[in-house]
């Protein structure tokens, strides 16, 4: 009960969507169709999954007066701003995705800004990293270092002002040695994920259900 | 309003740079409250574009067999937020097995018909390509050799079942040439890709304190 | 020699002034560079070109604010040159905390081109399942997105009256900062046989000159120079044409600095 019907379920889809792939026809075509629909709503509901855990984990550092349990009030209230401002607009407009609304305008002046910069850090990181990381100790990492400055350089206005060449080494290198490492990467990759696949449909990957 | 928003995303936006000082109050501020509306919008969206038009609409829209099908992907939403409670929680392997059994369906055959066999056949190309002049055959030729010696020392290096040794390590090492030039490649594009994000956030930041 | 041995430890936030002035710098002086336009891009931009008017193209939007800088000037190119070309645009998504993003921009660009929306585009908004949701779509779009964005029924907008799957769309459009560039190529293009250009951020770009070169996409869009040439191509250079001085500065002296670094590496090597 506990194993043996997830592991059927499992084979059971995995091999109709296989099935399908060869004969997209009725009834096999309309019962994968129902099933894709069914994942896409069932998917959902796992997105929502992490919610009880952030909850949880912020309550009880607020309870137990952990290190740094202010900051969780301002988690609540964030969540709480966001389902509140949610539902207002949909109650008003009928949709929360009204440009005017108040969800989007916490969208947009909360969520963007917010989002957009926690990224934008990374370039100060990136280039720490490289000023301290990026040394030319062998013939490899040498390698890796030109390949780096070609494409920084010919990726923009600037590598053309230095020597008209540059961009076209730098498409060069994309186009052929670059090329052809990622698709020997990938290649090994999706083997591999082919190989994974076929172990989680025949019940043999069972990783999942722990 | 408008005017209040903007300086809300610039005050947010200056404590997250602020970490590049050191990591300070004024940071952990926005970093949780980032966290906190993250979550919430995910709830309004999974209600908005999931349940509400794909589950309940549709089930106010359907009738007949089709109505009552709509019950089995709302047990098995149901069944997998079960993992809330420990005692509950393996419950929700059966809506798990359903998502993986389809997620590892779709794959086999698009990772097969979408990459393996097309990136094959295009490394598969003629190692003389014949140009307009010579040097446009001595380039297509070099080129293509270059992509077919890559693609295959690329994959014996990562081929781990037996000792590179001999042949296989003489392939091993060139594959290495090509995954370095890969990897710095792909390292000028990402530091490409951040700066991109700096340039955006700085020229909102410009923007909002009139310096452009 | 002091020089050289101060030049190999700078210390970290001094990096970090550095780079935030290499890039402020050029945004305040407002500088400007000439933009290459490559191969890719073109190709790309030719793609739409060659489609006979009343074409039906699907839009994706798989990226977020986090790479919106990149994003956002290919997406409002894609929907000026549509638009100028009078194609039918589907706008769908992969990313939920993306799509309301890129709606600000086609609200901007559809006013300023004067299309109508359910005529001349149609927002489908947001559903989760990713490959499922793809897969589906080839066989009735009705059956995910029944309604649009606001909840109306698509049946009730003149432009979706014959649109059913991919057999009735001409053109596949990613904006991706993810694998759903790759999922949209694995498991569309190759089983429903749909034409696609890929509009991706710069760490995103390397992995699709593979499937750049096998044919399967028609051209990339990559990063924020990707992002200038198509402004260039498509006449309207905005944020990444403009944006391109401050990323080369930005460039060279991260370039710089690496050349600093292994100045003092191999000073204190031979040291040592």
């Amino acid at each position: 009960m506990k194993r043996d019907i997830p592991i059927i379920i499992t084979f059971l889809t995995g091999f109709l969507c296989v099935v399908a792939f060869f004969i997209p026809h009725p009834p096999l075509g309309d019962l994968q169709q129902r099933f894709l629909i069914w994942y896409a709503i069932v998917y959902g509901f796992t997105m929502v999954l992490g919610l009880d855990s952030l909850l949880k984990y912020n309550i009880k550092k607020i309870t137990q007066r952990k290190e740094g349990w202010q900051y969780s009030y301002v988690l609540l209230f964030g969540l709480a701003l966001v389902l509140v401002t949610g539902f207002q607009s949909w109650f008003k407009y009928g949709t929360p995705f009204e440009l005017r609304s108040s969800f989007m305008y916490s969208y947009i002046h909360i969520i963007v800004p917010l989002q957009a910069t926690m990224f934008a850090l990374l370039a100060f990181f990136i280039s720490s990293a490289a000023y301290r990381a990026f040394r030319a100790r062998t013939f490899e990492a040498t390698l890796l270092l030109v390949a780096a400055a070609i494409v920084m350089l010919g990726r923009v206005p600037i590598g053309k002002m230095i020597w008209s060449e540059i961009p076209v080494i730098s498409d060069w290198l994309l186009n052929i040695p670059q090329l052809a490492a990622k698709r020997g990467i990938q290649i090994g990759v999706y083997l591999g994920g082919v190989v994974m696949s076929l172990r989680i449909i025949l019940g043999i990957e069972r990783t999942y259900l722990t | 309003m408008n005017l209040l928003g903007t300086w809300i995303a610039a005050g947010l936006t200056i404590a997250i740079l602020s970490f590049l000082y050191r990591d300070n109050p004024l940071y952990k501020f926005a970093e949780h409250l980032f966290v906190g509306v993250s979550a919430g919008y995910w709830v309004i969206y999974i209600w908005a574009f999931d349940v509400k038009p794909m589950l309940i609409d549709e089930f106010v829209r359907q009738a007949g067999f089709e109505k009552w099908l709509l019950i089995v992907p709302a047990v098995f939403g149901v069944m997998m937020l079960m993992r809330w409670i420990p005692r509950t929680a393996w419950i929700s392997r059966w809506p798990i097995s359903f998502t993986v059994g389809i997620a590892a369906g779709l794959a086999l055959t698009a990772q097969v018909q979408g990459y393996i066999i097309p990136q094959i056949q295009a490394t598969l190309l003629p190692l003389v390509s014949v140009g307009n002049t010579t040097a446009e055959t001595i380039g297509r030729s070099f080129n293509n050799i270059l992509i077919f010696v890559g693609v295959v020392c690329a994959l014996l290096f990562f081929y781990f079942s037996r000792e590179h040794k001999g042949a296989l390590k003489v392939g091993s090492k060139i594959g290495v040439i090509f995954l370095m030039i890969g990897f710095g490649a792909s390292f000028g594009y990402t530091v490409m890709a951040r700066l991109s994000l700096l340039i955006g956030r700085l020229t909102f930041l410009l923007q909002v304190f009139g310096f452009r | 020699m002091k020089v050289l041995d101060w030049l190999a430890n700078i210390d970290r936030r001094l990096i970090f002034l550095a780079i935030g002035l290499a890039v402020a710098i050029p945004i305040i002086m407002k500088l400007r560079m000439p933009i290459r336009i490559s191969s890719e891009v073109r190709s790309a931009y030719e793609t739409i070109e060659n489609l006979p008017e009343g074409s039906v193209v699907l839009a994706s939007i798989d990226y977020d604010a986090t790479s919106a800088p990149e994003l956002t000037p290919m997406f409002r190119s894609f929907l000026r040159q549509c638009f100028r070309k009078k194609l039918k645009i589907i706008y769908t998504g992969h990313l939920a905390i993306g799509l309301p993003l890129a709606q600000f921009d086609l609200d901007m660009v559809t006013a300023e081109c004067g299309a109508v929306y359910g005529e001349d585009y149609i927002n489908l908004g947001y559903r989760p399942g990713y490959t499922a949701v793809m897969i589906g779509i080839g066989r009735e779009i009705r059956d995910f997105f029944a309604v649009d964005y606001k909840g109306v029924p698509v049946d009730s907008f003149p432009m979706m009256k014959d649109i059913h799957n991919y057999g009735d769309m001409a053109l596949i459009v990613d904006f991706a900062h993810g694998t759903a560039g790759e999922y949209w190529i694995q498991y569309v293009v190759s089983r429903f046989g749909v034409r696609m250009f890929s509009c991706v951020t710069g760490v995103m770009a390397p992995t699709l000159y593979p499937y750049l070169q096998a044919g399967q996409i028609t051209g990339i869009i990559g990063g924020l120079q990707g992002a200038a040439e198509y402004e260039m191509l498509v006449g309207n250079p905005e944020s990444a044409a403009f944006g391109m001085p401050a990323q080369s500065i930005a460039h060279l002296l991260i370039i710089a600095f690496i050349v600093f670094g292994n100045i003092g590496y191999f000073i204190s090597r031979r040291k040592k």
